[in-house]
């Protein structure tokens, strides 16, 4: 039986089923062309296009097989030359274009299409790991529908629907299943990823900051105006002179570049905190690595994450996705002991810069207390001519510090935090960088605070005994615009990316309200996961709520949602049916009560003169009947009210 | 196949037998009558669902849960329609022209609904063949011609079909049970060496064998055939075209043709059967007037479009029951 199954030839696809799938692959790959290597894109294109025209030349044929599995390793090949691998998201991606255009070329059964199909799907789900802006969720949910018509198209062999009728089914099916994906969407029980280990390429091209801070890499990052994270404040924005957005703290110094030394986190705060908090929710864009961020410091943890040392928040898994969780942070704060493994870290340092060395030494013998040591250093970088530049002078390989401090005078923050803590810890000061973020702009419109890129900062931190660590920013103390007024108040703003100028044109307020669209889209539909959905279900007043108690809840809601759809269908059909339908059934309901049923195929007239040989003495009354109904449906004239009601009084006057 | 799951085979077909009884007349189909389950390509679609979903968990995507929601919310309200495709669709028999033993019995189905909008893709099944498709448009409704291969002489019947559609996605199959008492006569196949008998081989109250077969009008020549009597032999026109003649008559009163049982020597009921429905269909050719004669009927002779079908029933039927 299953053998005679599979040996049946699966019916031919028709010429319109295979246009509408060659349209809606084309949709699908199009967004790809950007990230495909080019060779794809041609290929892709190339293969649907000689397969459309195809179609209109019955006499071309499709390649044989040979030709076919020659040119089906060859792609593969060439994906493994592109790539160096078959595997990760930018190979996978081409490789499942590339198969995609093989079974077009090949594409003549029913099957063929069915396959193409699913291929198409998996496409469109894959244009997702690149964007998720709310333009390209609604291409493709055009694409969907495209497809959708396509998959009616394939069947259509048997069926003889119109091209626009498919297209009118496919867009009816997806918005009737809106309300049920809503649903789902809200109620099914999410369980947080992964499950197991993603390509290492799944999350390349996200920017942000590293656990590495090597001369010019931030002076980079701000160059890009991209989005690092948006935050909602409860209460008022705090002064700027607070917004310190603590990111990776960097101990190790090599004498060019500093590092991250690894930490692991912990769940209890090793510090106290006094005075006001501040309480505001971060929806952080992904940037590939574990840290979260908030203000220095803060006081409660989001899920799934710890604290370090050196007062890092860490998460288990990088942030690959965007992640929205809010923090309270107190401003004012005292840190306890170092320890004297910690210590050493953050008194190490490596051989060279001997001017910068004597110089540390000269301020620690004439000053009394360290904090005396750590004031001169501010006035000193306050008071010689050093200068806030984006654009510094090439660097030396060796001895780059004393380069900056005594030759040069020109850089950029991380240059005057890296010398600040070089000179603190030369001068026997516990001292680390911090790189974070510094400022952000308020979004009016959206009521919520932009932190981009471009607002990258490094300063510094010291540790003195009696009052633990401190954070000190030789840049205030070199330009302390930048602090106040964020980066285009501090250098020119011409060099900075457009949407990092604040304030210029209607242009750049036309930009906000678009971010304010994007931050919306990014908080509730984004960042949806298992936190959210939780704390959005707790919000709703179901108080603590399990994946137990969110299935029944999905169930009751589709029930509920069916319930009412069921409604809407009876009550559309009540009030859809002709009057004169509805008298004519109810006259048939009666005769058939009396064990005359009227058959299917039978016509009012038919039955009313099959009724009136059954009942003479109604005779004259069922042919009336019969007649007026006749006219009243099937009639040329456009049924008019008083036939109606003629139809209406015989109908009634009948009492059989 | 095990013994039990033939048992179990069996239970489930005398179910849906009872719950599907044959009908005389139009079939309506009902919300309780109709099944669905999804197609083989539904549960591609299903699995395909689950790699979407493990899938967006794996990378935390949002809006990949968001896709894969729409597609298993859309295969839902695909589900809902394609039940709807056959809900309150009625079907009532045609009528079933006879056929010979060997040929395509063809079953003629009309269908019909109440909508204001054509239902597509609508198969009805019969348990052996293919689903044959169409669409049924409003108002007049559409028909379906079903064959199925007359094996056997006597009433064919369609037995029970499966009304089916897996119209719009092809992801469900919606289908139910149709049965009806409508059949169609199958007659046996019309087979066999022998030449027609003899017109005058057999009479019935007649004297002289030879005088009593059509002897008076002359109608016209054919040729010899073994067995003619040598009266009838044109030897006039044989000499002419060189080859035996017969003399035909078309005297009605008297020159009948007895097709009988009795004529024939093999033991076989239906090679009998067979080849007296050749020489029912032969001497209806050649215009005789012919009569049957089976143990236990009797059909006088006469001939016509009328009087042929009549013996081809009675060849159809013979030896069956009644309600066939």
């Amino acid at each position: 039986m299953l053998n005679k199954r599979h040996a049946k030839p699966s019916p031919p696809l028709s010429d319109v089923a295979l246009q509408w799938l060659i349209a809606a692959l084309g949709f699908t790959v199009l967004p790809h062309l950007g990230h495909l290597p080019v060779w794809a894109g041609i290929l892709v294109f190339g293969v649907a296009a000689w397969r459309g025209w195809i179609i209109g030349n019955p006499r071309m044929k499709l390649p044989g097989r040979w030709l076919r599995i020659s040119l089906t390793l060859l792609v593969v090949l060439a994906v493994l030359l592109s790539f160096k691998t078959l595997f990760g998201r930018e190979a996978g991606v081409a490789l499942l274009a590339a198969m995609m255009a093989m079974k077009l070329l090949e594409a003549r059964t029913h099957r063929d299409g069915l396959v193409l199909l699913l291929l198409g799907y998996f496409l469109v789900m894959s244009n997702l790991l690149y964007s998720q802006s709310p333009l390209m969720a609604i291409y493709l949910f055009g694409v969907v529908i495209v497809l959708l018509a396509a998959q009616i198209m394939v069947r259509r062999q048997h069926v003889a629907l119109p091209t626009r009728g498919a297209l009118r089914l496919s867009l009816r099916l997806s918005l009737q299943a809106l309300p049920v994906m809503l649903i789902l969407f809200v109620l099914f029980p999410r369980i947080p990823g992964p499950l197991w280990g993603l390509p290492k390429d799944a999350h390349s091209g996200l920017t942000g900051l590293d656990d590495k801070m090597t001369p010019g890499a931030i002076s980079q990052l701000i160059a890009s105006p991209e989005v690092a994270f948006r935050v909602r404040f409860a209460g008022p924005v705090p002064p700027a002179n607070q917004l310190y957005w603590r990111g990776p703290v960097l101990w190790r110094y090599d004498g060019t570049s500093w590092t991250r030394s690894l930490d692991l986190p912990r769940q209890r705060f090793p510090y106290t905190v006094q005075g006001k908090s501040i309480d505001y929710t971060v929806v952080l864009q992904p940037h590939g690595n574990r840290w979260l961020f908030a203000l220095e410091l803060p006081y409660s943890l989001p899920p799934d994450s710890g604290l370090t040392t050196a007062f890092e928040m860490l998460r288990r898994n990088p942030v690959n996705e965007l992640m929205r969780y809010p923090v309270r942070s107190y401003p004012h704060y005292q840190t306890g002991d170092l320890e004297p493994v910690w210590r050493w870290r953050a008194l190490q340092l490596p051989p060279g810069n001997p001017r910068a060395r004597a110089l540390a030494l000269e301020w620690r013998a004439t000053q009394a207390e360290p904090a005396g040591v750590v004031r001169t250093a501010l006035a000193y970088i306050r008071e010689q001519d050093f200068f806030y530049t984006l654009e510094p002078p090439a660097e030396l390989v060796e001895h780059n510090i004393d380069h900056f401090l005594f030759d040069t005078r020109r850089g950029f923050c991380e240059h005057f935090a890296s010398s600040f803590v070089f000179l603190m810890r030369a001068a026997g000061i516990p001292a680390r960088v911090v790189t974070g973020y510094q400022g952000g702009e308020i979004n009016t419109l959206g009521g919520y605070f932009i932190v981009r890129q471009s607002d990258a900062h490094a300063w510094a931190e010291v540790w003195l005994q009696g009052q633990g660590w401190i954070r000190v920013d030789p840049t205030a103390a070199v330009s302390p615009a930048r602090i106040e007024g964020g980066i285009q108040a501090a250098i020119d703003p011409v060099s900075l990316p457009f949407m990092a100028r604040r304030g210029v044109s209607w242009l750049h307020e036309l930009a906000l309200s678009w971010d304010t669209l994007n931050t919306l889209w990014n908080e509730w539909v984004l960042a949806y996961g298992p936190d959210l959905q939780r704390e959005f279900l707790s919000g709703l007043g179901f108080g603590p709520i399990d994946g137990w108690g969110m299935t029944i809840g999905m169930i009751v809601a589709l029930g509920l949602l069916i319930a009412l759809f069921a409604a809407a269908h009876l009550l559309s059909r009540r009030a859809a049916a002709d009057p004169a339908v509805r008298l004519y059934e109810r006259f048939c309901a009666r005769l058939a009560r009396r064990g005359l049923m009227r058959q299917a195929h039978e016509g009012p007239l038919d039955f009313t003169a099959r009724a009136a040989l059954r009942y003479p003495q109604w005779a004259a009354q069922l042919r009336r009947i019969g007649q007026l109904y006749a006219s009243l449906r099937y009639g040329r004239a456009l049924p008019d009210a008083a036939a109606l009601r003629q139809f209406r009084q015989s109908i009634g006057a009948f009492k059989g | 196949m095990f013994p039990a799951v033939l048992s179990m085979r069996r239970r489930i077909d005398q179910w849906t037998r009872r719950r599907h009884p044959p009908q005389r007349q139009t079939a309506r189909l009902e919300r309780q009558r109709i099944y669905i389950l999804p197609t083989g390509f539904g549960y591609v679609f299903g699995l395909m669902l689950g790699i979407m979903f493990l899938w967006a968990i794996n990378y935390n995507n949002s809006l990949s849960f968001a896709l894969t929601f729409l597609l298993a919310a859309v295969a839902l309200v695909a589900m809902r329609r394609t039940h709807d495709n056959l809900l309150h669709l009625c079907i009532s028999p045609g009528k079933a022209d006879a056929v010979f033993v060997g040929q395509e019995a063809r079953f003629t189905f009309h269908l019909e609904h109440s909508d204001s909008q054509k239902r597509y893709g609508i198969a009805l099944q019969s348990r052996q063949g293919d689903p044959c498709f169409t669409d049924v448009p409003v108002g007049s409704g559409g028909s379906l011609i079903l064959t199925i291969q007359a094996t056997q002489r006597g009433w064919l019947q369609a037995g029970r079909l499966r009304v089916l559609t897996r119209f719009p996605l092809d992801l469900f199959q919606a289908w139910s049970w149709v049965e009806f008492e409508q059949a169609c006569l199958v007659y046996p196949r019309p087979q066999g060496s022998l030449p027609l008998p003899l017109a005058a081989s057999r009479m019935q109250g007649a004297g002289g064998g030879e005088t009593g077969v059509g002897s008076e009008d002359f109608a016209g020549l054919r040729p010899y055939r073994p067995g003619d009597a040598p009266r009838h032999v044109a030897w006039k026109a044989a000499a002419r075209r060189g080859e035996l003649l017969v003399k035909r008559f078309t005297d009605q009163a008297r020159s009948e043709l007895w097709l009988d049982w009795d004529l024939l020597a093999s033991a076989d009921i239906e090679t009998r059967l067979s080849q007296l429905c050749l020489w029912v269909l032969k001497a209806e050719g050649e215009q005789l007037n012919y009569g049957l004669h089976l143990p236990g009927v009797v059909v006088p002779p006469a001939r016509g479009e009328g009087h042929r079908r009549q013996c081809l029933e009675t060849l159809a039927l013979y030896g069956l029951p009644k309600d066939g």
